[in-house]
């Protein structure tokens, strides 16, 4: 089906097919849609959510006009990995963190506003010339063999150049994010589970610090947790808490059958 | 007319068949392929059960329908009729939402996947496959990629802190295990020549890339695994950490949708790692005359993906959770610079060949006597000395030493004693004298 509609896309530059008519005009609201609920949602993340919606339309709309290439690329790249990772901050920071309403830079709304406008106005004149002025070339020779070669070809023959000095380019953006980000490190090294095992053996306590309520009577973090022995645990008293007075019972003499509730021992004496 | 003809002149023998197929047929794909799914998903979970559980020496569960094999099929009627709770906490619209995001991609990646050959359904002559898309191996990591976003969102939206955090790995999981499989895919691309489903099957004909390109097929099986979440990498549902993981707080037929998608798509990677290294559908040598029947090379295809899924069930079985920072550890440091490594050896290669500087017999001599000098060259370097460490006792508590024998227990004990005629043994523990201490007095 797919492919059908594709072929009915590739019959002259100009033409538009039904099937690419009817793709444009419930996706295209939908783009436009998303993206300007995308500006005004009140929360981050259905911001982030309504960018994605608007990207998935878009990848459609290139798929439909015999670029299934670049339409999937735009979702793998865009959608699956850049607004990943805007998810990922944004979870970050969390849910219930809503914009300040302060303005830090002063002046900054207005001159945003004027910007946007005056990108706004250069875009639809662009775009509005190339509707009345530029013929469109359609797929022609770059695409005779698909979409992938076209772009290949093109990418290490004629824009070689380019493509390298981008790459460059990333490439030392992701190495400045990564020295940023480790040289705020270094101040703390890192412990690794060998050095925490050797500490905690050379120190005072092996076994972690009890829990409120442990051998205890009460399961309030007030009430002081009862070594085995009956004796109050000076680990398991807080700081803050103001604590419950506890009976503490009186010491028994070490009992090696006591866990046998005395049965065995008792037999053979007896007998 | 001519047009239509003129466009198909371009078009390989699998995308003419798959363009003639009247709309029935499309139709009856599209609900053969949900069947698949839904059917798969019953299966494996059934047989994971099954699995797991006689390499963990018990039976599994086997009450349920012929030998338990409905036991899947009675929980997802009992999910269907649970309470659906919705946590205040919640994020109504995102949480509803997000289960079917990542049950959709599932299903659709299915569409590309060569399942077989050449078939006639009803006189009608087409290939066991939805469609077949110029770039049908990017429409499997597209679909995979926005399918995480259910995982992201439905612990995003839950409203408490563990499906946050599971979120949060899950996010970062994904982006960094996606690399590692685009990365293990390039090579095969290369060597077929095309991104499409069915070309890469069918260049396969000669040899099949598992054995070409095994490093990469390596990368993409550990890379499948994180990318489907399961064990040893099912970090953003690990129970011991995070209780449920991202569906902690889902219930009813929101919960089985997650469950629905998570087994899809290990199907999904399944096929997929079939059609990339495992030659789709095709029999091996012995049993080549069988590939002339497409529905043949059908059963080919799901055996092939039955291996797969059993290592899936394999692995779950046998292998502990990984750590966070060991799981990024191996994708970043281990896996993506291993399948570039891999990728530059790839192009030298071809390059090497498609120049004609020399004949290939003579690149691999030299190769060999190269790793034969390394190899002897580290056998001549001494080991390094490890200092032995002398363990300090710490303190106070009783630490067991460490050259600690456990001292085997003398014979005579084990011996059996005769039991005495007319004396009745008492068992242990019930109270009465034990039959030790009898014999005593």
């Amino acid at each position: 089906m797919i492919s059908v509609l594709a072929q009915a896309a590739d019959q002259g530059g100009g033409l538009v097919s039904t099937g690419e008519a009817v793709v444009f005009w419930i996706l295209g609201p939908v783009a436009l849609a998303s993206a300007l609920a995308m500006v005004f949602a009140r929360n981050a993340v259905h911001s982030a959510l309504f960018l994605a919606a608007t990207m998935l339309s878009l990848a459609v709309l290139y798929m439909i006009q015999q670029a299934p290439f670049l339409g999937f690329v735009q979702i793998i790249v865009y959608t699956g990995a850049v607004m990943m990772l805007f998810l990922f901050v944004l979870m970050l920071v969390g849910r219930d963190s809503s914009d300040s309403v302060v303005e830090v830079l002063r002046g900054q709304r207005v001159g945003a506003l004027l910007l946007g406008v005056a990108f706004a106005l250069l875009l639809v004149a662009g775009v509005g010339r190339a509707f009345s002025e530029v013929t469109p070339a359609g797929l022609g020779e770059a695409g005779s063999n698909g979409n992938l070669t076209g772009i290949g070809r093109l990418v290490f023959t004629k824009y070689l150049f380019s493509f390298e000095l981008t790459s460059a380019l990333l490439i030392t953006a992701a190495l400045g994010a990564m020295v940023l980000a480790f040289a705020q490190r270094r101040q703390s090294a890192k412990q690794g589970q060998r050095g925490s095992v050797i500490q905690r053996l050379r120190g005072d306590r092996i076994s972690p610090l009890p829990g409120p309520g442990v051998f205890a009577t009460a399961d309030s973090v007030a009430v002081p947790a009862l070594l085995p022995d009956g004796s109050i645990a000076p680990g398991s008293l807080s700081e803050i808490i103001e604590g419950t007075p506890v009976d503490e019972k009186p010491r028994r003499e070490p009992d090696a059958h006591a866990l046998t509730d005395g049965r065995a021992s008792t037999k053979v004496v007896d007998e | 007319m001519t047009v239509q003809a003129q466009a198909q002149e371009g078009l390989t023998r699998t995308q003419q068949l798959l363009a003639d197929d009247p709309l029935w047929l499309v139709l009856l794909k599209v609900v053969a392929l949900f069947a698949i799914g839904v059917v798969l998903t019953l299966f494996m979970i059934v047989l994971e059960r099954k699995v797991v559980g006689r390499m963990q020496q018990r039976p599994g569960p086997n009450r349920t329908g012929p030998g338990g094999w409905l036991q899947s099929l009675a929980d997802g009627l009992k999910l269907a009729f649970k309470e659906d709770i919705m946590p205040v906490m919640a994020d109504k619209r995102v949480y509803f939402i997000a289960p079917v995001i990542s049950t959709i991609p599932a299903f659709v990646a299915f569409s590309v996947i060569p399942f077989g050959g050449e078939v006639s359904i009803f006189g009608e002559r087409t290939v066991l496959q939805l469609v077949d898309l110029p770039v049908g191996v990017l429409v499997v990591l597209a679909c995979s990629s926005i399918g995480v976003y259910g995982i992201v969102l439905g612990g995003w939206a839950s409203g408490s802190p563990y499906p946050l955090l599971a979120a949060l790995r899950s996010a970062a999981q994904v982006i960094s295990y996606e690399i590692a499989l685009g990365l293990s895919i390039v090579g095969v691309i290369l060597y077929a020549g095309s991104l499409s489903t069915a070309d890469i099957v069918a260049s396969q004909s000669s040899g099949w890339y598992l054995l070409l390109l095994a490093p990469s097929f390596v990368v993409f099986l550990i890379a499948m695994v994180g990318e489907t979440n399961r064990a040893p990498f099912d970090l953003p549902e690990a129970e011991s950490e995070l209780v449920g993981g991202f569906h902690t707080e889902y219930s009813s037929l929101k919960f089985a949708l997650f469950f629905l998608a998570e087994y899809v798509n290990m199907v999904t990677v399944s096929a997929m790692a079939t059609t990339l290294f495992l030659g789709g559908g095709q029999w091996p040598w012995p049993l080549s005359f069988l590939n002339a029947n497409g529905w043949l090379q059908f059963i080919a295809f799901l055996i092939k993906m039955f291996i797969f899924l059993f290592i899936f069930i394999w692995l779950r079985g046998t292998l502990p959770r990984l750590r966070y920072d060991q799981f990024m550890r191996l994708g970043w440091k281990v896996l993506v610079p291993g399948s570039l490594l891999w990728i530059l050896t790839i192009f030298a290669i071809r390059t090497y060949r498609t120049s004609g500087a020399g004949n290939v017999t003579t690149l691999l001599v030299a190769v060999g006597i190269g790793l034969a000098v390394v190899l002897v060259v580290a056998f001549l370097v001494p080991d390094r000395q490890v200092e032995e460490q002398v363990v300090e006792l710490a303190s106070d508590y009783p630490v067991p030493p460490l050259d600690l024998s456990v001292p085997t227990p003398s014979r005579h004990k084990l011996r059996a004693r005769p039991v005495d005629a007319g004396q009745v043994r008492k068992p242990a523990l019930t109270g009465g004298p034990s039959a030790k201490e009898t014999e005593d007095v």
